[in-house]
């Protein structure tokens, strides 16, 4: 988050996490939804979880509230052990994906469930209901019930009344899924800031990448149950340690070759005596398989052959105009389409390009990452 | 077009309840008479006006009053009463765990469960009313088999006891208990449960403040659905409750064949549909609240 840039416990290796997940397993039958995973979630954290449909996301949530066992490996939440912990008996509460409001209680009432099971005093429950009702701007709405307000509405009730125990952990499948675009940006701020205010940690399960990017202080990504990489959203971005990673997150080129000479920058051999130059990202062996991703936003476009260290020459195939941005789908004569996004800074009929220019692509010799194939 | 559609209910409800109704209101305030009909007086248009004013002031209510004054009848209305509330009662306490297994079920089995609710159904009522007098009877299948099993070495007297009633009834009903709280337990989303024991719930708390209310509306529904027609019910206790059980239906049925005494008959039938009105107009409020909701 980019007001909490000193925020970093874990790079920290005196800080305690709340969560630790210890080669977890959790296997239906003999196909394992978790397969050995292991990780750190720090206090005050907001901790994204990503990943494909069915990679085991929601599952690893449902162990954390204590609806799953793990088949295999050991879970600690706040320094005690969750093994045989019912989901009644943890510091943890979760934002169903589908809400799962009562239906016979009013909003006041389900956001009182909680407290009314720990025999909290009625004033208390009045005065946190009243507080919880505010923090999500519902004051108006107490005596409606679920069916009698606004699907945003019912979301905000959602976390309110996961929020009004106060948990150590707030889990949150994918919360925003059934909003609009324009309410769930508002819905991500306001998540972060009641993360903020209440300083819960929260763990959210989101397929958009987008939503981890802007929310998390770290985004774990996934695939088919186990993590691929663990970062803050800049270097899951910058830095992915994959492939796979690069291409799940954002827009990306990925241009295949073998590794050439290695050196601060490494020599990525693609085609007919043509090669590119980008930062090794993690070990590679000269000759082997690799893979330059060069993100779009990084590659410049021109009609006059610029002097950067990596340029291609190709031909227009595409123009996608999005408002802010065009991209520009560039066919190079060797076969890959190298995309490059532009900001449009002038209007669409003064645009410099148009489909089938002779143009060069370029970008600078950090811009892309040789990952290992 | 439209007013032809909503008219057809109404004409429904005129030909097949008012105009009967009508019929045995006017028999109740007529006289018992050893003729064909067995009550006086008749309707005889021949007579003019005079024969209408005639007929009208031959009307009285001295049946009603009759009623009050024999204890038979406001005690078998009670016992009718009490039998369909115990029976109601019991049929929840059966019906509901079926009803919960039911929506617990998986996909696979569910159809076939719900089949089995409703199989009884495709027999006559009669006839699975008279095979439970093979199985309560003295020589049943039920005492032989205890005695058999050596629960027991002298056969119980179950037909023919109000034992023998309260079972037939709750047999009987069941599947109208049963349908209506599985379909409220259906619409339950599972999610809801561990939302609660999530907010602190234990399995049983959980129950409680979830399930149970969520169900209610079926339980509601179904207890109706009971209670009504248990009210009224002559098959059951005249076959399995013997002379020991004072059920109203079976005093209807005493006055109009055995006594042949139709006006009184009649009577007892209005005062029955006066009572079974209280819970038939809840029951119809309930059902358009949940409408509503
Ligand atoms: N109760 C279960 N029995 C059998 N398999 C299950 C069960 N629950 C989940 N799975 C399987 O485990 C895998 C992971 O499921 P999970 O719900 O965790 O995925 P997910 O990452 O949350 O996906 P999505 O993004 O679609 O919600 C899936 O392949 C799913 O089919
Ligand atoms: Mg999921």
């Amino acid at each position: 988050m980019v007001n909490e840039l000193g925020f970093a416990p874990w790079d920290d290796p005196g800080a305690a996490p709340l969560i630790r997940i210890e080669r977890v397993s959790k296997r239906f039958g003999d196909f394992a939804a978790i397969d050995d995973l292991t990780l750190d979630i720090y206090p005050r954290e907001f901790f994204a979880l990503l990943g494909p449909s069915g990679c085991g996301k929601t599952t690893l949530m449902r162990m954390l509230a204590g609806f799953e066992a793990p088949s295999a490996g050991g879970l600690v939440i706040d320094g005690q052990d969750m093994a045989g912990v019912a989901p009644n008996k943890r510091a943890v509460n979760m934002m169903f994906q589908s809400y799962a409001l009562f239906p016979h209680l009013s909003v006041w009432d389900n956001i009182a469930f909680g407290l009314k099971r720990d025999r909290m005093a009625k004033p208390a429950i009045a005065d946190r209901v009243d507080e919880m009702l505010k923090l999500v701007q519902l004051d108006g709405f107490a005596r409606r019930k679920p069916h009698q307000i606004s699907g945003g509405q019912r979301q905000r009730v959602a976390l309110a009344r996961s929020l009004a125990k106060a948990p150590k952990l707030l889990l949150l499948d994918e919360p925003l899924g059934a909003l609009d675009k324009k309410l769930r940006e508002e819905t991500q701020f306001e998540l972060m800031e009641i993360q903020e205010q209440t300083g819960t940690t929260f763990v959210i399960v989101t397929h958009d990448q987008e939503e981890a990017m802007t929310v998390a202080s770290r985004v774990a990504v996934m695939e088919a149950g186990r993590l691929v990489q663990v970062d803050t959203p800049d270097r899951i971005y910058e830095q992915p340690n994959s492939v796979y990673v690069a291409d799940f997150i954002g827009d990306v080129n990925l241009i295949e070759g073998r590794v050439g000479a290695l050196g601060d920058t490494v020599r990525l051999d693609w085609a007919e005596g043509r090669s590119l130059t980008g930062q090794a990202g993690g070990a590679l062996t000269p000759g082997a398989a690799a893979t330059l991703v060069i993100r779009p936003e990084k590659i410049a476009i021109a009609r006059d052959e610029p002097t950067e260290a990596n340029r291609v020459r190709g031909k227009i195939l595409d123009i996608g105009y999005l408002g802010n941005l065009s991209t520009y789908h560039v066919a190079l004569p060797e076969g890959p389409v190298v995309k490059c996004s532009v900001t449009n800074r002038s209007r669409l009929s003064r645009r410099d390009f148009t489909w089938d220019d002779e143009v060069w692509v370029s970008w600078s010799d950090t811009a892309g990452l040789v990952l290992g194939a | 077009m439209l007013r032809v559609f909503t008219a057809i209910p109404y004409a429904w409800l005129f030909v097949l309840f008012l105009v009967p109704f009508g019929i045995v209101l006017k028999i109740s305030v007529s006289d018992y008479a050893v003729s064909i009909p067995p009550y006086t007086p008749t309707f005889d248009l021949a007579a003019g006006w005079d024969g209408v004013v005639a007929f009208v002031a031959a009307l009285d209510f001295e049946n009603f009053v009759f009623l009050t004054e024999d204890d038979l009848y406001w005690k078998a209305y009670l016992s009718s009463v009490q039998i369909a509330a115990v029976s109601t009662g019991l049929a929840l306490v059966a019906g509901f765990p079926i009803a919960y297994a039911m929506s617990r079920a998986s996909d696979v089995w569910r159809p076939a469960l719900m089949m089995l609710v409703i199989l009884p159904f495709w027999t006559s009522f009669l006839i699975r009313v008279y095979a439970w007098i093979g199985i309560l009877a003295n020589e049943g299948f039920l005492n032989q088999f205890l005695i058999w099993s050596g629960v027991i070495s002298e056969p119980l007297q179950l037909l023919n006891t109000p034992v023998a009633v309260y079972i037939g009834i709750v047999y009987t009903y069941l599947p109208f208990m049963i349908l209506p709280v599985y379909a409220s337990l259906d619409r339950m989303d599972p999610a809801l449960l561990e939302a609660a024991e999530d907010l602190g719930c234990s399995r049983l708390s959980a129950f409680w403040h979830v399930t149970w209310p969520l169900a209610r509306p079926g339980v509601v529904a179904g207890s109706f659905l009971v209670f009504i027609p248990a009210v009224g019910e002559f098959v059951i206790p005249s076959l399995l409750g013997g002379s020991g059980t004072l059920m109203i239906g079976k005093v209807l049925w005493e006055e109009f064949f055995s006594n042949r005494d139709w006006p009184v008959a009649s009577a007892v039938a209005i005062i029955l549909l006066l009572i079974l009105i209280v819970p038939i107009v809840l029951f119809q409020r309930h059902q358009a609240r949940e409408r509503a909701a």
